[in-house]
């Protein structure tokens, strides 16, 4: 395929769908800056606009060119990893980016990336009967194993978490058995008496104050309580664009970045809750598509893998500012402000869309280009 | 071969697909579910709680009532106090803006540690208060230097303000923060940095000085800075309260009195109004409504002088001489002696085998009532009181106002004591003597008076009349002040005979030619002032110590010397201030109490304080002094 012809090949209505989720985006952070264009929404847009431009680029390149350089990439990812646990111990306290100069590169981020593309990999080339053998599941559960437990080190149980989420739905979609996880989810909650001690104190507290918010009103339950009194007090209809009390008058914590959410459901109501759900679903079910389209094993992983990191930031979140599950700062995909998030996503998209792309294209067992 | 195998990796994918869409689609139902349930359900909920949020309800104190003299002169205003604040989030380094702030105004390292460490105790956003009481000028500073002092606030109030300093403390009393047990309900008194009367007639007129508070409703961000005011209502200012005293003569004889401990008090005997109520040391009420340290705390309560006791009202002394004109009414009344009779004093007269003297140990001859006043001869009215006994003489005393409280309405009156026979049985289980009776007979022995009672006893037997003290122009009725009605005072029903002989005794004490203060009349034209001295022992004097001759006042320690007291009143002719003083352990009534008395009645002599006043009271109702623009 020439460059022109994939051009023509891409989903630009999906294209179309994200630009929508993003726009509402921006007038969110307008809003939240208290009308005012700066400092948020200018750089945001701009942001996205060289995100969209990666995505494309992402969109062109050969998914089998992705799939050789799979492990190399993972590689990458995971040496970034340890070398931010290194400075993270010389530094002291929670250390999890690297100074780039203009962005602040955080390796957890691009590893829910590149263990998506190296799982994908590794599951394409194994055949159901093997999948099916538990010695073949060690390799894949060390590439998992290693960087969470890098990552619970630094310690960031949010993307921790939602690394191991993501990889559970590949080695669910690559057909391991499902009594297999069973077994896994029994062992992980005998760990939990033994494991909490080894929790950060403030990770503890997370979760006290999940199950009872109402435990330290002033303190960490505050957020959560704010972030509901806003949500519920928008009502059906939302107190109308700029004219969130609860946010402008900065009871909610960070407005911009993770509880935007909030702030976009005390403006705008539930109306307004239930439509950007929608057009988030609406994303979701492109990946899908794109996923169940594609005639081989690792563009269906790979999609459904970047799918499924798409839906767990927008699940978390959300269930996050609602009170659902415990505070841990996910933020909201294409709404939320902030460069290395917009980065992952636009990342994920990317790849899902090279997967629409190249949907049809033939690759062999080792990942070569099998025209035959 | 390759093919079947991805067919049956490409059904399981679509049906572990269908099972994951299945699981998000619950879970993005979740999460629209609870949506609903905040949102509509609990909606009205979180809406109040919103509200609760963002109205903040402060409470505005409202102006404290004025004080004032009798003629509207200040004597506790409200002040505007500037104070400065620092909001420690808004610093970016809390030390250097302290620095800064120190080279602006000055800071003690008190309160810089004091602000450091409640910084560290208060959230980030609280406000802490650096210092009060700021001046014009170095507010200005501040202001002027602002943008050097982030986070740096300057905020402005009312605060208690006596413009006379000690003049009148001890009436005045003071404002203080307020403690657990004044907690009434009144909203007012939760706010941080209200004051209210802890004493003297600021604590007796609180509720009318305090006024009502007002309400403002605010709407605040979350770090409680206030974005704007959605609705106010003001409260109402308290009353201003108008006492008696002429801050003017007050002023004199605090002055007058000087350093001694010393009480005097001067009333306007037609309406029984107290212009001077006088007790020195004093201290500055200021310094309560500033907050004082543990030293200066310490300093006032262990000063042997007393400086926190109004000894007008609280200090009890024994009335000596000055109770003498009690024993001769009584005597007159009971017909025990005429005023013709005399008495022959050889400087002592024989109890049983004990002998009592007289001050004048050469002996006063034959003294008559007028000339025993006069000379204030003891033997005369050892006799005299011996004749009429203690319990006429008590009664003559009480219903001169002395033996229980005038009433006057300050906390802290005490009664004085007035003994009986039955008295002393029933207190010291022991029968009464006829040397008590003698004691009694010169003011001494148990009898105890207040300075602010023997201003009232010479009011009273200069006019016959039950002459009673008031120190303000309003009354408290429940909880509002009234004017005070003019009062009338009801007979004693004395012989005018039986005064006029008494106050022709007290007439010679100054003017005649053995007066024991003859030193001290008038010096004005066409006045005369009547009075009588008193020195009382507040240790008994030996036998031994009599014979070697009564030590120079000089020789003896400060807190053994006699109490030098003196009653007056004046014009003679028609009566209209009398007064009392009284100087603790200052040596002879007449030779240090007399010259006081007369220099402070002659002041008030010219000053006339009962004059209708400068003032009258719609002006003084008017405005409080205005900030500086």
């Amino acid at each position: 395929m020439t460059l022109t012809e994939k051009l023509w090949q891409m989903s630009w209505s999906l294209v179309f769908w994200l630009c929508a989720i993003a726009t509402i985006g921006f007038f969110m952070l307008y809003s939240a800056a208290n009308a005012s264009l700066d400092p948020w929404t200018t750089r945001q847009a701009m942001r996205f606009g060289l995100g969209l431009v990666l995505l494309l680029t992402i969109a062109m390149i050969d998914i089998r060119l992705m799939m050789r350089y799979a492990y190399p990439l993972y590689a990458v990812v995971l040496v970034l990893l340890v070398f931010v646990e290194a400075r993270g111990v010389v530094g002291g306290g929670a250390q999890r980016w690297i100074d780039l100069g203009a962005i602040n590169l955080q390796p957890s981020e691009l590893m829910k990336v590149a263990l998506v593309l190296a799982l994908a990999r590794y599951f394409h080339s194994l055949s159901l009967e093997d999948t099916g053998r538990p010695t073949f599941l060690i390799v894949p559960l060390l590439m998992v194993f290693v960087p969470v437990v890098l990552i619970l080190r630094q310690p960031d149980l949010g993307t921790a978490l939602m690394v191991v989420m993501g990889a559970g739905v590949l080695f669910f979609m690559a057909g391991v058995r499902l009594w297999k996880f069973i077994t896994l989810i029994v062992a992980t909650l005998a760990a939990i008496p033994i494991t909490w001690p080894m929790l950060a104190g403030y990770q503890q507290n997370r979760i006290l104050t999940f199950i009872n918010p109402e435990r330290d009103p002033l303190g960490a339950g505050y957020h959560i309580l704010q972030s509901k009194i806003a949500l519920g007090s928008g009502g059906l209809f939302g107190k109308g664009f700029l004219q969130g009390t609860q946010s402008h008058l900065n009871f909610l914590p960070e407005q911009q970045t993770d509880f935007i959410f909030t702030m976009l459901a005390e403006e705008m109501g539930l109306v307004g809750g239930v439509t950007l759900i929608g057009l988030y679903v609406i994303v979701l079910i492109y990946g899908f598509a794109i996923a169940l389209r594609c005639r081989h094993q690792f563009g269906r992983l790979v999609a459904i893998g970047v799918t499924t990191t798409f839906f767990l930031y927008v699940f978390i979140n959300v269930a996050m500012v609602m009170g659902l599950i415990p505070v841990v700062g996910v933020p909201l995909p294409l709404i939320s402000y902030g460069g290395t998030a917009l980065l992952t996503i636009m990342l994920c998209m990317g790849l899902l869309m090279s997967v629409y792309v190249h949907r049809d294209v033939q690759i062999g067992v080792r990942g070569g280009y099998d025209d035959g | 071969m390759i093919i079947n195998r991805d067919n049956d990796r490409i059904r399981l994918f679509n049906r572990r697909a269908v099972v994951l869409g299945g699981g998000q689609s619950l879970l993005v139902s979740a999460l629209v579910g609870r949506m609903y349930y905040l949102q509509v359900i609990e909606a009205d909920r979180y809406r109040m709680l919103a509200e609760e949020n963002r109205i903040n309800l402060r409470l505005l104190p409202p102006p404290r009532g004025r004080v004032l003299d009798r003629f509207g002169e200040p004597l506790a205003v409200n002040r505007q106090n500037f104070r400065v604040l620092i909001v420690s989030e808004q610093t970016r380094d809390l030390a250097a803006t302290l620095d800064a702030l120190a080279d602006v105004i000055d800071l003690s390292e008190y309160d810089r540690d004091r602000v450091q460490k409640e910084v560290r105790r208060r959230r980030s956003f609280v406000p802490i208060t650096v210092r009060e009481n700021l001046d014009w000028e170095e507010m200005a500073r501040i202001q002027v230097n602002a943008p050097d002092l982030p986070g740096v606030i300057v905020d402005e109030g009312l605060t208690r303000h006596y413009p006379q300093t000690q003049t009148a403390a001890h009436v005045l009393g003071y404002v203080s923060s307020v403690d657990e047990d004044d907690l009434t309900g009144d909203p007012l008194l939760q706010l941080p940095g209200f004051r209210i009367g802890k004493a003297g007639m600021e604590q007796k007129f609180d509720l009318a000085l305090r006024g009502a508070g007002g309400t403002s409703q605010v709407e605040v961000n979350a770090v409680g800075r206030v974005i704007r005011e959605l609705e106010r209502k003001e409260g109402e200012a308290g009353t201003d309260l108008m006492l008696t005293l002429d801050e003017r003569l007050q002023r004199y004889t605090s002055e007058r009195l000087g350093a001694e401990s010393a009480a005097s008090v001067v009333m306007d005997i037609h309406t029984g109004e107290v212009l001077v109520m006088a007790s020195t040391p004093s201290y500055d009420p200021n310094a309560f409504n500033r907050g004082l340290t543990q030293r200066e705390w310490n300093a006032l309560s262990g000063d042997p002088r007393a400086p926190m006791t109004n000894k007008a009202i609280s200090g009890q002394y024994s009335p000596g001489s000055t109770f003498k004109m009690i024993v001769a009414l009584a005597a007159l009344e009971q017909g025990a002696i005429t005023p013709e009779q005399t008495v022959s004093c050889k400087g002592y007269t024989d109890l049983g085998n004990r002998r009592v003297h007289c001050w004048e140990k050469r002996g006063h001859g034959a003294m008559d009532m007028v000339q025993a006043i006069a000379q204030s001869c003891d033997v005369y009215f050892y006799e005299v009181a011996g004749r009429v006994g203690v319990d006429r003489i008590a009664e003559m005393a009480n219903r001169l106002g002395l033996g229980s409280s005038t009433g006057v309405g300050l906390a802290g009156e005490r009664a004085g004591l007035i003994p009986t026979e039955a008295w002393k049985r029933a207190t010291l289980g022991e029968t009464w003597q006829k040397g008590d009776t003698f004691n009694v007979g010169i003011g001494q022995g148990h009898v105890l008076t207040t300075p602010l009672q023997l201003a009232v006893m010479t009011a009273r037997l200069s006019t016959g009349l039950a002459v009673e003290p008031v120190l303000t122009r309003q009354v408290m009725i429940e909880e509002t002040v009234v004017q005070r009605p003019p009062q009338a005072f009801a007979a004693l029903n004395l012989d005018p005979a039986h005064i006029a002989v008494a106050r022709q005794g007290m007439f010679e004490v100054l003017n005649g030619p053995r007066g024991t203060a003859r030193a001290s009349k008038l010096k004005l034209k066409d006045v005369q002032m009547s009075g009588k001295t008193g020195t009382t022992q507040v240790k008994r004097i030996t036998m031994a110590e009599r014979e070697a001759g009564l030590p120079d006042s000089d020789d003896v320690p400060w807190n053994e010397r006699t109490h030098a007291l003196f009653v007056a009143y004046a014009p003679e002719d028609n009566p209209r201030y009398a007064l009392s003083v009284i100087i603790e352990h200052g040596g002879g009534g007449a030779s240090v109490a007399a010259p006081i008395a007369r220099d402070i009645m002659t002041e008030v002599l010219k000053l006339d304080p009962s004059r209708k006043p400068r003032v009258n009271d719609d002006q003084v109702a008017g405005t409080q002094p205005g900030a500086p623009a």
